[in-house]
């Protein structure tokens, strides 16, 4: 199953290197990761997205527990939380299908951040349904690139285990 | 000029120094070279802490390993960058997979020439990352004092594991103030109480349970726990099982004592955790040498286990208490609510399961077949046993020899027994017997080795004899690297691919050409007269011991079979067609 873990860590050279290592050093995978400081510029927040059965994520919780840099260990999954990615999707869609892009676009709250003569590149935000959705639909215009930003996730306030 | 400047200032190099007094360092083993000279300069006359120079910086990481194994005491290696580094690497993992202290102080190059790919640059911190427990790059003086603080007391603490500080050379030139900081890692803080409890929960399956077994590793010794866990066996009468760390965690010698489980463990000891109805964990993380096939591992029993690392628990079998926390204070608790609140009758409980286990160790004892004509390898351990009385400290390299010393040599107190287990790295046993040597000078330390395992660290015979370490080394010489040998004998059709090593080098021309004494044994009557007169000499001796070449280890499991599947010796076999072969 699919486990969405939100870390606290030391802001300290080499602790991604050893949280990677931690996870390819065990044959565990990584589907995302996104880093970033948190509010103490001493401590960083990072988001990993694994997938393994019980005892593997079970392991990979102790496991990152265990690492000396790491603060806390939360697995989201067992909360009520809230995710979201980024993407910017570079399309080139004919020219009949320009309005179609842009109606897209709008009506999965995306916005265009740069286009070109035969590009448009939309940004959109959400969780992974969503980004999924909008990929699949943009996907016969033209996909050029696209690049995603990792998921991020944080609790609701209030909510217990679910 | 700033207001500070009438401070004491010192060099980094002094204020490492001055750190690894309030330590407490008496010894480093080490090796110098260009950026680390100027921590060495200052060693150089200095009358506190002595630096044995060891001829290669592994064999420094395993003397430090040898002498952290049998004090409790942390280990200290001073080496160079680079290649003096990177050397220390298969230290670092063996100490790492055994959980032992040892603290390495690695030199680098300058700061600014970090990345640039400068003469003996390695990035050390990135290579020791997966092996270490923690490490660091000192990039200021500044900060010098708190990380090797820092260092010991992660080394030492909760599940003891090696720490590698990279010292770049500018910040052991460089100048700061001293200062001492207490210490606090928010992000580390290990458990030590056991939850109560669960530790009742604990209780109650002990005291219904009717077979149970308790199976003792090296996390009892590392804890100091030897006492309490004793003392447990001994309320709830309950068979003991030490794992190749944990000899000497339970005597060998009591009539608890099942010996060693797993792939070369006793028939007794595997038969029991088989059968068993409840197995009592401690301080061990269930190795597949301990367990073979894992999906038939004690399929009747029910699983307590205590370990201060919450990753071993459920690792790799199901757990239905998990304990963490350290194994002493835990068995205290456990053995108060045992004596306290249960009061049973347990001899009447036990009688059936002991009566089944004596009948076990009545069918298949641990034994081999003993031969006049040429020396059984296993003779010689027992020999060694009976003529030390089982005190002295018993390293060993890796393979046969280290199993043969594990069956036949009945350890009673805990860091006695100072063996590779968890890596199994050829080329441990001498200079852990050599650092063991140092913290005990007037103990006997035994290193038994193979004629293979010897060759990987035998320079450091120089080290053994410069600093009169009258180290005793019993090489049961097969001219194979036996246990691989083993393998391809039982596995491999016999087809012995490289493993022959030939009747070279002659290990007492060696030990002569460097200064120590070298005593050979051919015939089996030779093997106790060469014991004695070694154990006499107060000098670094070689034993080369000519024992049968063709001599297994039994019994075995093979690897991924169930542990009561165990091959035994062909008694059949024996003799006649196998001692013509001998050459």
């Amino acid at each position: 199953m699919r486990h969405t873990i939100s870390l606290l860590v030391e802001n300290k050279f080499g602790v991604l290197s050893r949280i990677a290592g931690l996870f390819s050093g065990r044959g565990y995978n990584i589907e995302s990761l996104s880093v970033g400081e948190t509010i103490d510029p001493q401590i960083s927040t990072m988001t990993i997205v694994t997938s393994g059965d019980d005892q593997i994520i079970e392991q990979i919780n102790k496991q990152l527990n265990k690492l000396i840099d790491v603060i806390k260990v939360i697995d989201m999954t067992e909360l009520d939380h809230v995710e979201r990615e980024m993407v910017l999707i570079k399309v080139t869609p004919k020219h009949e299908n320009k309005a179609e892009v842009l109606r897209l676009a709008e009506i999965f709250r995306g916005r265009i951040v740069d286009s070109s003569q035969h590009t448009y590149t939309v940004e959109i935000t959400g969780d992974e349904k969503k980004i999924e959705a909008l990929i699949e639909l943009l996907k016969p215009m033209g996909i050029k690139e696209f690049v995603r930003t990792g998921k991020i996730a944080i609790a609701r306030e209030g909510t217990k285990k679910s | 000029m700033r207001g500070n400047y009438i401070f004491m200032k010192m060099t980094g190099a002094e204020i490492f120094v001055e750190c690894l007094k309030r330590e407490g360092v008496k010894h480093i083993f080490g090796y110098p070279g260009g950026v680390i000279l100027n921590i060495f300069d200052l060693l150089y006359d200095d009358k506190d802490i002595q630096l044995i120079l060891t001829r290669h910086e592994q064999g420094a990481v395993h003397a430090a390993d040898g002498y952290a194994r049998s004090t409790g005491k942390p280990g200290v290696v001073l080496v160079t960058s680079g290649p003096g580094a990177t050397n220390t690497v298969t230290g670092l993992a063996t100490a790492s997979m055994d959980s032992i202290p040892i603290v390495v102080f690695s030199g680098q190059v300058p700061t600014m020439l970090i990345g640039n790919d400068a003469f003996q640059e390695a990035d050390i911190v990135g290579i020791s990352r997966p092996c270490t427990k923690y490490n660091y790059l000192a990039k200021d003086a500044r900060d010098l004092s708190r990380i090797v603080r820092e260092s010991f007391h992660v080394a030492m603490t909760g599940r003891p594991g090696p720490v590698l500080i990279d010292l770049p050379k500018d910040v052991t030139a460089s100048k700061a103030e001293f200062t001492w900081p207490e210490i606090t890692i928010r992000s580390y803080n290990p458990t030590y109480e056991g939850n109560k409890w669960m530790i009742n929960q604990a209780a109650q399956l002990i005291a219904k349970s009717k077979k149970a077994v308790i199976v003792a590793g090296g996390g009892v010794i590392l804890s100091g726990g030897a006492r309490e866990l004793k003392e447990l066996a001994e309320i709830t009468d309950i068979p003991v099982t030490m794992t190749l760390m944990g000899l000497g965690s339970f005597p060998g010698s009591h009539t608890l004592s099942l010996g060693m489980p797993g792939m070369h463990g006793t028939y007794y000891a595997n038969k029991a955790i088989q059968e068993s109805d409840l197995l009592i964990a401690v301080g061990m993380r269930f190795d597949d040498r301990v367990t073979g096939k894992i999906d038939a591992f004690a399929p009747h029993a029910k699983i307590i286990h205590i370990d201060i690392d919450p990753t071993s628990i459920r690792k790799n079998v199901r757990v239905d208490v998990p304990i963490v926390g350290d194994v002493k204070r835990v068995l205290m608790v456990l053995n108060k609510v045992l004596k306290e609140d249960i009061k049973e009758q347990w001899e009447a409980v036990r009688n059936a399961w002991l009566k089944q286990i004596d009948a076990w160790k009545k069918e298949r004892p641990m034994t081999y077949t003993y031969s006049d004509e040429v020396i059984k390898p296993q003779f010689v351990v027992e020999k060694i046993y009976e003529l030390t009385k089982g005190d002295a400290i018993i390293s060993t390299e890796v393979g046969q020899n280290q199993m043969w010393a594990a069956q036949f040599y009945k350890f009673d107190k805990p860091r006695m027994w100072l063996t590779s287990g968890g890596l199994g790295t050829m080329g441990y046993g001498f200079p852990a017997a050599i650092g063991a040597q140092l913290a005990h000078p007037n103990k006997l330390v035994i290193d038994i080795a193979g004629d293979g395992s010897i060759q990987m660290n035998i320079q450091e015979l120089a080290t053994a004899v410069i600093n009169k370490l009258p180290v005793k080394v019993a090489i049961l010489n097969n001219h194979y690297l036996g246990m691989v040998r083993q393998w391809q004998e039982l596995f491999f059709n016999e087809r012995y691919s490289y493993t022959h090593l030939e009747v070279v080098p002659d290990f007492v021309k060696i030990a002569e050409a460097y200064g120590a004494v070298g005593l050979r044994a051919i015939k089996p009557s030779e093997v106790e007269p060469v014991l004695k007169e070694a154990f006499k000499i107060k000098k670094t001796v070689f034993m080369d011991f000519q024992v049968h070449w063709k001599e297994k280890v039994y019994p075995m499991v093979p690897a991924g079979a169930p542990i009561d599947q165990m091959l035994f010796e062909e008694q059949k076999e024996k003799t006649e067609k196998k001692l013509k072969a001998v050459k």
